[in-house]
């Protein structure tokens, strides 16, 4: 899609963003010891840290991921949101407490509270630095995509901004700032999406049935490739079907001299001996030699651009419009309407790049309030069981990671006491939880909208925004940007924390007093943003809300395991933690890295190569990492208990 | 240094209730994610105001993790404050619960 950026989108959006940035520096420009810098003293009130707990968590996974999968394809993104915030509990009622008594600064510090040991901190540091940069992969991605069609600037620009003004933030700021902006955002992400629910709801539910073009036809007429009033195109290179299959296809020459072609999928029609032509969009190639049904991309004589989707065919009783609706009626009346979505087919040609053809996919309203419509959701409705166990994997990650992020448990030390954090994790779990049930709405309104970019899903929530009032798109995307940066720069606070207090001290043994510590994280932090910087445009087609689901895969495989054996199981030895966390962390890694889903979206290479047997690690992995815990605890537990029988012995 | 070796009787007692409600939780996003991965035709079942079991289990486990949070938030007993004096307190009150 072309964006045309509005000036007082870019003006909102600045004002916002030179706001925040300002008022980090402002609010940071005391924190220089290193208590100020990583824990912000202990003395953020609860209840705005609760709120911080939410800017830090509903990052633009949440909002921009979860939105646009449910954009297109219904119900299942919003069990990313269940997920989600399922893990709060995890993190209130097992995690929240013994954290806050037995750390200081990081996750390290906890696990290590008992040992002392170097290998734990240098195990638990390392584990650190993986899932944030795992979690900053998505975050990135996110900001490119917002950056598009908000200032028209490339993808890679808006990536190479976020990691500029955050290495900024992170290095002349720390933990205090970073709390207020986040609280600011977290506030204001919530407020605003209510405000666009709210919206949408008074705007209610409109059907279309004009932007794209239907046309009735005879199956003879068809097959002899005679369209009534129009010229066909016909079928060779890779349209007529590749080896066997059947015409999918159609292209016409368009009506009053158009350039390019229209192409449209053919579909069955209830009326026996007929089928129906709905028009589709092609796209061939990409940059700047891209074309859109077969003309260049643009919007000039000859050019061609690629439309705005997602519509309601039918409404219920053959209405065109309902007018205001409620929150229960809102989802009833999608249920007993037909809604469009897209799916998409690759057409392969003798020479040259190859076309994607997106077409429309009418669906019974029914099927996207319904789990099980997305691809990687397929499986639940099918027979086999790794589909199945690959849905389990994801539930668990997400169930056990949330309390396992190495940014969310930080936030724990920026509070006085357990109590405090208990609270504020009640404050953050009533906001966030606000959110999610927010996030089921603006999807399936994105997907009414008529406003959807066919090629990027992350963008649902923004331009459902901006379908609404052009200023509201400002405002959320610039929302959703400094959501952003927040959230990147508690991650690269917590890698250059785990870097700095963790790995030099801890493990190198090395003296450095408070300031130099904070020196020390600051140079971390550039290294740590510039890495996800480089995996932000390496990553760019994923979606961000499957991205994170990786994040918590390695995070819950890697730390939650020690972390709740530590607290509740009195044999476990520093041994035991320190294999349990690296063999999660490899162990979950190496899985998602041999998936057939980075087979295909990261490699390149056929998804059916693929070495592990499903996507989702979580439910092999997390296990694996108890019960290597158990194990190496209790073979080094007879061991020192060997070696100290015999030393009384002797 | 083990906090956990000696815990002040109101701090067993909000680590067993934190147990307790989030076995509650578990049990029901267990329920949640096995519908779903086993039986996902049972969610479109209409089950309250038109709305189906997807949608309604969905807002509910939400809703119930909230409510078990402010549960939790209003039964937890007040820690005393410093952990030094843990044990005196932890003796002087006995078994309180």
């Amino acid at each position: 899609m072309i964006y045309d950026p509005a000036p007082l989108a870019i003006f909102i959006f600045l004002g916002f963003v030179f706001g925040t940035v300002g008022l980090s520096f402002y609010l940071g420009r005391k924190a220089k010891s290193s208590e100020g810098y990583f824990a912000a003293h202990g003395q953020i009130p609860w209840a705005v840290n609760g709120v911080a707990f939410a800017g830090d968590y509903l990052s633009a996974a949440s909002f921009l991921g979860i939105c646009g999968m449910i954009a297109a394809y219904g119900y299942d993104g919003f069990l990313y949101s269940i997920g989600f915030l399922a893990g709060w509990i995890v993190a209130l009622f097992v995690i929240a407490e013994p954290m806050k008594r037995l750390g200081k600064f990081t996750f390290a510090d906890a696990l290590d509270a008992k040992f002392n040991s170097r290998g734990i901190k240098g195990a638990a540091g390392i584990s650190t630095l993986v899932v944030s940069v795992f979690y900053l992969i998505p975050q990135m991605v996110g900001a490119g995509s917002l950056i598009q069609p908000l200032l028209g600037l490339d993808h890679w620009v808006g990536v190479v901004m976020v990691g500029v003004v955050v290495i900024l933030i992170v290095v002349f700021a720390g933990m205090v700032s970073t709390t207020w902006v986040q609280f600011l955002k977290g506030s204001l992400l919530v407020i605003f999406s209510a405000v666009l629910v709210a919206m949408l709801l008074q705007q209610g539910l409109t059907t279309d049935t004009s932007s794209f073009e239907t046309i009735e036809v005879t199956e003879q007429e068809l097959a002899e490739n005679r369209i009534p009033g129009r010229e066909v195109i016909p079928a060779t290179d890779g349209w007529q079907g590749a080896n066997g299959e059947k015409q999918e296809f159609i292209r016409l020459v368009p009506l009053n001299g158009n350039a390019g072609y229209d192409v449209f999928h053919i579909d069955d029609s209830p009326v026996p001996h007929k089928k129906v032509l709905r028009q589709a969009q092609a796209v061939t190639g990409s940059g700047t030699t891209k074309l859109i049904d077969g003309a260049p991309n643009g919007r000039g004589e000859g050019q061609r651009e690629l439309k705005p989707v997602g519509h309601l065919s039918k409404l219920p009783d053959g209405e065109t419009s309902t007018g205001p609706l409620g929150p229960i009626s809102f989802f009833t009346t999608i249920g007993d309407s037909e809604v469009i979505l897209w799916s998409s087919k690759t057409i392969i040609h003798d020479q040259g790049p190859k076309t994607t053809v997106y077409y429309q996919k009418p669906t019974d309203g029914k099927r996207v309030l319904r789990p099980g419509e997305h691809p990687k959701f397929a499986g639940i409705r099918g027979e086999s069981f790794g589909d199945k166990l690959n849905f389990l994997s994801l539930m668990l990650a997400l169930f056990c990671g949330t309390a396992s992020l190495p940014h969310i448990l930080i936030r724990y030390y920026t509070v006085k006491d357990g109590s405090a954090a208990r609270k504020s994790t009640i404050v953050g779990i009533a906001t966030i939880g606000f959110f999610y049930v927010l996030t089921l709405y603006l999807g399936l309104g994105a997907m009414t909208s008529g406003a959807l970019d066919l090629t990027d899903t992350n963008m649902a929530a923004p331009l459902l925004a901006n379908s609404i009032r052009p200023w509201l798109f400002a405002v959320i995307s610039a929302i959703a940007f400094t959501t952003v940066l927040g959230t990147v720069s508690g991650l690269i606070l917590a890698s250059s924390g785990a870097v700095a207090h963790d790995l030099l001290i801890g493990v190198m043994g090395m003296k450095l007093s408070g300031e130099a510590q904070v020196k020390v994280a600051k140079s971390a932090a550039i290294v740590v943003g510039g890495i996800a910087i480089i995996l932000g445009i390496l990553f760019k087609e994923l979606n961000v809300g499957y991205l994170v689901g990786w994040a918590f895969s390695v995070a819950a495989s890697a730390n939650l395991p020690a972390l709740i054996m530590l607290l509740f199981w009195k044999k476990t030895t520093k041994e035991g933690i320190i294999a349990s966390v690296l063999v999660g962390m490899v162990s979950s890694l190496g899985w998602i890295l041999l998936s057939a889903d980075t087979y295909k979206s990261v490699y390149g290479l056929d998804p059916n190569d693929a070495i592990a047997p499903f996507s989702q690690p979580g439910i092999i992995t997390i296990p694996l990492a108890f019960i290597t815990l158990i194990v190496v605890s209790l073979y080094y537990q007879n061991q020192n208990k060997d070696s100290t029988s015999q030393a009384s012995a002797s | 240094m083990n906090t956990s070796d000696s815990p002040s009787p109101q701090r067993r007692f909000n680590a067993r209730l934190g147990l307790f409600l989030f076995l509650v939780y578990l049990l029901l996003y267990a329920g949640f994610v096995l519908i779903n991965a086993f039986a996902a035709d049972q969610m479109e079942t209409v089950v309250l105001q038109g709305l189906n079991l997807a949608i309604v289990y969905g807002f509910g486990l939400i809703a119930v993790a909230l409510v078990l949070a402010l549960v939790y938030g209003m039964l937890c007993r007040p820690e005393p404050v410093e952990d030094a004096s843990n044990s005196t307190t932890a003796t002087t009150q006995g078994d309180a619960q």
